[in-house]
């Protein structure tokens, strides 16, 4: 019967033209090609020649056209004329909104420019906007990272100079054993799906440790449903057992590692625990040939690892390696001990130990390749140790996360398994060692009115003196970065300005100008309390405690009616943007990259993507970076222009590819006029090969380090010596025990004296030690679904469809206990907040161990959805139950609850107890709590319509 | 009541693999984006910004948690979509001819010229399918993508299901499975794919791959492995001596 069909049309048109770019619907910054047809989006998928996603799309980048042509999307200016909150804006043109903003931002840099906090969120443009907040002159500026994953930069970057995830990956064509902690279906997600899919298909075995039996997790070969907060203890214990058993790569440790260095051994003194050095500054090992210390770069180097040698000068030192042996060695590391604490059997971890051990000293593999090291020698193979590790926010969000990073690093090198074949493998730019970073700026002497700063913001302090502290050694900025509440705040702490300006700790500010962070709605703890810091009123003067707020947004999100000027953003597929080196690189293990965006449309609203609007008002405020003489603008044509003509240093710019006059430069070179057309030839990006001999060992492989300074990834072909043991840490410790220069007032010694330390420790997450175990006997976590991971909201007409509401997941023996079922209200408590949430009863979860997803709730009104939409009458967020600050110490003091090493925000510490809602709660007219009034819309949002068919279709075939 | 063809030509399916699945909803997502502009366009959304929204979706992600052989919890997604069965009661079931089995690749489609909206063939198809458009009174489905995969206006490499192509875990195969020499046939037979709720007698042409059995511990490593001391007399230090002694 089927001859009597119409005919199908197997060839429609899908498109009259496609473009390449790079998707922005989450953190991965895939390559896609964009189908339009009549102007419209037709479809958008993977780009198959991209280096990051290689032709697949997640769920995200296949719902961009929702995004895109959201009705939540604001359409112009808007300038608030009501209260606060009150979401009554009135739209003005662009040349108004310029002239406000261009009159606050002027005046507090001509007066006090600390005055003014300049916090971004998720943005990708930090090679911009961190060089305009320099050029601008403020202490005052960092993106999301702290609030995000700074743990994991920084616990890297002091140890090996990279990190996991954009810093490395895993070796997926070779590892043989692959352990992932922490990671949700976030965090590099199409890499780690295509990874995880090659790792499975050749029979590796991977183990997840996770609290939580979902996404990622549900896929392993096996699950360890830790308890939260205790993975630094499991791994320890891990390092216990392989020392214990010598499985250990002493060879490795030998040449890459400062296991061999001399720490001095003189407890009380200002140089204990300080490495032993040369009038040179070289670090000094005891040759166990020669008998007398020899600096480690020494090539004929046979260092001693272990014992007690007295130095020339009397000293007494022994190497790192016999103090990390030691550390761990101890019986406190053992199994048996931390088995209670992680909610893992000792069998268990021994078994997981042995594991390791096999697959890293025999399974090895070898790849025939030469390579020479950086002090010479020739090596006729590499060696791989085909274990590796990927770690996130599970082992981030805790404020014992930064030496549980370090742990779990630590772990990688004492196996001999870091940039090894099968191993954890570098990202270009990256390795960098830690010392060869910026420093962060931002002294008394280098903030000037009408100055720029002389430095960057952000960077990797050496020691105390490196902090950014005023003369009575008070914070410099807002946020308390780089002070003593968060001495390697390498990211800022953005999650701590609004609190802080609120209170005028450590100084009050003028104008708080932000982009593209939800801080009055998921991106706060304490989502309530952060609301009414933003509409308080000095009781003297009547005005906002925080008095001006610029906020610029794609979208009507829940931080909107917060501002009082609004600087409509355009969508990513309208706009231009740089995936640089010198911010969050894209690159791989096999090869340098980065990536542009272009306006694949043009928008129909009267928006101005964020960038343009940055460089207009640094033309307009006159900043040195962003005129000529004479006043000109230097960069006339906006972002664009900016991404290809803009040197940080000469011939470093924002993209290493196509430079030079005719584009036949790389990593270094004159700029290209037509570099962003080359690159919209190649697809948006462009990579670049490292040269084979130059693929592992990069740390300390000659071939890779000068490659590296040629590209200018680094500044000289130095080796990257790893950090088993960090001295900054020392020299915090040391500050803290009276010693040297800079001293820690005495309210925050003990807090340093406690939490740094050269070899990582553990330590019970703060605001779990802040209750008591037995009234709030819960962890509470988010995670993010797979489709809505960084979707900046839930506006998507298709993602909400999948995750319209949340609930909060608890283990089956926690229901029994409490005569809970499926569908039934609770509320959930912590030591600072109450939500009343509904559950959802799972078996695969931790059993002291409750969750939700993150970002599902929104508050009714916002993003142009219904008021009744379930995202507000069942969504919640857990943000509520989690206080912003530690409570009260016996100074009265109460610290941001957040690591204190990093200032990374501890989301996953809170403790919470859960009961069930009484019968009468039980209906189904029952919301959760707390409820927020819905918010007002601005004045022209677009009608959303009830029924949507959306099309691009040609001619077609049928009807 | 439509009749099915004897025989198809090929037998164009897909094969899901049950074991790297991470539920991401990359497959259905994408296949939402292909499908609203193609052959059933539009994919209707009801309601989307309001309190219950709705919309055709013809592949669905489920998750389920399942005791393991090993008596450990296990959670497992499973993405369903139209099988293409070779018995399909939703053919046969149609009462004008809209839904029918070509004869060249064995693909189920439904003509929406001919259809009338009595959902017979949803109530007949145990998988449940198929996707009921309120707005235009027709019934829709996964058409494997007909009007992408024999695409001439694309590249070769474009001209695979939206589900298969955009999977990020390669979780997703497409061929013909009437070719016992094509790759997923070779992959079905490899791995011990499977006919979804085969007592349906429904013989559907897609196929699911199992998890693999779980690796919780190697093959030479026991349970209860534990790592002998390096030295049981010196203790690792002494160990330490002899290797670097070596």
């Amino acid at each position: 019967m089927d001859g009597a069909h119409q005919p199908i049309n197997k060839s429609p048109i899908v498109a009259d033209k496609v473009d390449t770019t790079t998707c922005y619907m989450c953190a991965c910054r895939c390559g896609i090609k964009v189908h339009l047809l009549d102007g419209k989006i037709r479809y958008i998928e993977g780009n198959p020649d991209h280096p990051v996603n290689k032709g697949v799309l997640c769920a995200k980048g296949s719902a961009g056209i929702m995004q895109h042509y959201s009705p939540a999307r604001l359409s112009k200016p808007l300038r608030r004329i009501g209260e606060r909150g009150s979401g009554e804006f009135k739209e003005i043109e662009w040349g108004e909104a310029l002239d406000i903003a261009t009159s606050w931002l002027a005046s507090v840099r001509a007066t006090d420019p600390k005055r003014l906090a300049f916090f971004t969120g998720r943005d990708q443009s930090q090679a911009l906007t961190g060089w305009w907040a320099q050029q601008f002159g403020m202490p005052n500026y960092s993106a999301h990272g702290g609030f995000c994953s700074v743990n994991m930069a920084a616990g890297g970057i002091y140890t090996f100079g990279s990190a996991f995830w954009e810093f490395s990956e895993p070796d997926w064509d070779n590892t043989k054993y692959f352990l992932m902690f922490g990671v949700a279906e976030d965090h590099d997600s199409n890499p780690i799906k295509i990874g995880l899919s090659k790792l499975k298909g050749r029979g590796a075995k991977y183990v997840s440790v996770n609290p939580v039996q979902t996404g990622y997790s549900a896929i392993a070969d096996e699950w360890v449903g830790i308890t939260p907060g205790t993975d630094g203890l499991f791994v320890m214990s891990l390092m216990h057992e392989l020392l214990r058993a010598g499985k250990v790569d002493v060879d490795y440790l030998t040449r890459y590692t400062n296991a061999p260095y001399l720490v001095i051994e003189n407890p009380g003194g200002a140089d204990h625990g300080l490495f032993v050095r040369d009038d040179d500054g070289q670090e000094l090992c005891w040759d166990r040939v020669r008998n007398q210390a020899e600096p480690f770069k020494d090539p004929d180097l046979k260092p001693a690892m272990k014992g007690m040698f007295e130095l020339p000068d009397g000293r007494k030192a022994r190497p790192v390696f016999e103090l990390l042996a030691e550390r761990y060695l101890d019986n406190q590391y053992s199994p048996e001990v931390v088995a209670y604490q992680t909610g893992i059997d000792a069998d268990t971890i021994r078994r997981i130990a042995a594991e390791i051990a096999d697959v890293a000293f025999e399974q090895e593999i070898t790849i025939d390749q030469p390579w020479t090291d950086w002090r010479g020698e020739q090596h006729d193979k590499m060696i791989g140790r085909p274990v590796s590790m990927h770690a996130m926010r599970g082992i981030s969000a805790h404020s014992n996360g930064f030496h549980t990073c370090r742990a779990i690093h630590l772990l990688q090198i004492l196996i001999g398994s870091i940039d090894v074949p099968g191993g954890l493998r570098y990202k270009a730019p990256y390795p960098k060692g830690f010392n060869s970073l910026p420093k962060p700026t931002g002294r008394p002497g280098e903030i000037q009115p009408n100055n720029p700063l002389p430095g960057p913001h952000l960077g990797f302090v050496q020691g105390p003196e490196d902090l950014l502290l005023d003369d009575d050694g008070q914070p410099m900025r807002i946020d308390k970065a780089f002070s003593w509440d968060a001495p390697m705040a390498a990211h800022g702490m953005m999650h701590s300005v609004i609190t802080n300006a609120w209170k005028g700790d450590p100084y009050k500010i003028d104008v708080l100008f932000m982009y593209m962070a939800n801080m009055a709605w998921n991106s706060s703890m304490n989502t309530a309390e952060t609301i009414k810091m933003l509409t308080d009123r000095d009781e003297d003067t009547g005005e906002y405690k925080i008095p001006q707020i610029i906020y610029s947004d794609a979208f009507y999100s829940e931080t909107v009616p917060y501002a009082d000027l609004i600087l409509p953003d355009t969508t990513y597929l309208e706009r231009w943007d740089c995936i640089s080196l010198l911010d969050r690189p894209i690159s791989d293990a096999e090869g340098a990259a980065d990536a542009i965006r272009h306006p694949v449309v043009e928008p129909d609203r009267d928006v101005r993507a964020f960038q343009d609007v940055l460089i207009d008002l640094g033309g307009r405020l006159g900043l040195p970076g962003l005129i000529k003489e004479g006043g000109r603008r230097r960069y006339p044509e906006g972002y664009k222009d900016y991404i290809a003509n803009h040197e940080r240093q000469p011939g470093l710019g924002n993209l290493a590819g196509f430079r030079g006059k005719d584009g036949s430069d790389k990593g270094k070179g004159e700029p290209n006029p037509d570099q962003l057309d080359k690159y919209i030839e190649n697809g948006c990006y462009w990579y670049d090969e490292i040269p084979h001999e130059a693929v592992y060992y990069r740390h300390a492989n000659q071939a890779y380090l000068e490659y590296a300074t040629s590209m200018g990834f680094i500044k000289d072909p130095s080796p990257i010596i790893f950090n088993l043991y960090s001295e900054p840490q020392q020299k915090f410790k040391l500050a803290a025990q009276g010693h040297g220069d800079h001293v820690p007032p005495d309210e925050h010694k003990d807090r340093i004296e406690q939490h740094f330390d050269p070899l990582p420790i553990w330590y019970e997450p703060f605001d779990q030690a802040a209750v008591d175990g037995n009234e709030f006997p819960l962890h509470a976590l988010t995670q993010r679904p797979a489709a809505m991971y960084h979707s900046w909201g839930s506006q998507n007409a298709w993602l909400r469809q999948i995750h319209g509401t949340n609930r909060l997941y608890i283990p089956a023996s926690l229901a029994e206990r409490h005569d809970i079922q499926d569908e039934d209200w609770v509320y959930l408590s912590s030591r600072s907040g109450k939500i009343k949430v509904r559950v959802a009863v799972m078996n695969g979860v931790n059993s002291k161990t409750v969750w939700t997803w993150n970002a599902i709730g929104k508050r009714s009104g916002a993003w142009n959805l219904d008021e009744d939409v379930k995202e507000s009458t069942e969504g919640f967020l857990l943000n509520n139950l989690i206080d912003d600050c530690l409570p009260a110490n016996n100074h009265d003091y109460r610290y941001s609850n957040s690591d204190p090493v990093t200032g990374q925000a501890a989301w996953f510490d809170v403790r919470v107890k859960i009961e069930k809602a009484p019968p009468e709660e039980q209906t189904a007219s029952a919301q959760s709590e707390p409820r927020f009034d819905p918010l007002k819309q601005p004045p022209t949002m677009p009608d959303r319509p009830g029924v949507m068919g959306y099309t691009v279709k040609q001619g077609g075939n049928k009807k | 009541m439509t009749s099915l063809p004897e025989s198809t030509e090929s037998k164009l399916g897909l094969v899901i693999d049950l074991d790297i699945c991470v539920g991401c909803h990359a497959c259905a997502v994408n296949c939402k984006e292909w499908n609203t502009s193609g052959y059933h366009a539009p994919l209707t959304d009801v309601d989307p910004y309001g309190a219950d929204p709705s919309g055709v979706w013809f592949n669905r992600i489920h998750t389920y948690e399942v005791e393991s052989a090993s008596g450990d919890s296990q959670t497992v997604y499973f993405p369903r979509s139209c099988l293409h069965c070779e018995d399909a009661p939703c053919v046969t079931v149609c009462p004008t001819g809209a839904s029918y089995k070509r004869t060249e690749d064995g693909i189920v489609l439904v003509d929406e010229d001919w259809c009338i909206g009595c959902k017979l063939c949803s109530w007949s198809c145990p998988y449940g399918a198929r996707e009921y458009d309120a707005q235009e009174g027709v019934m829709k489905k996964c058409t494997l993508c007909i009007d992408k995969i024999y695409n001439e206006n694309l590249p070769e490499e474009s001209r695979q299901p939206a589900c298969v192509s955009t999977c990020p875990a390669n979780a997703r195969h497409f061929g013909d499975l009437g070719d016992p020499s094509s790759e997923v046939s070779q992959m079905v037979k490899a791995r011990g794919g499977y006919d979804l709720m085969p007592e349906q007698a429904t013989k559907p042409v897609n196929k699911y791959l199992p998890p693999r059995a779980r690796q919780t511990e190697l093959a030479n490593i026991s349970n209860n492995a534990k790592l002998e001391d390096a030295s049981p007399e010196g203790g690792f230090l002494g160990w330490l001596d002899k290797v670097l002694s070596d």
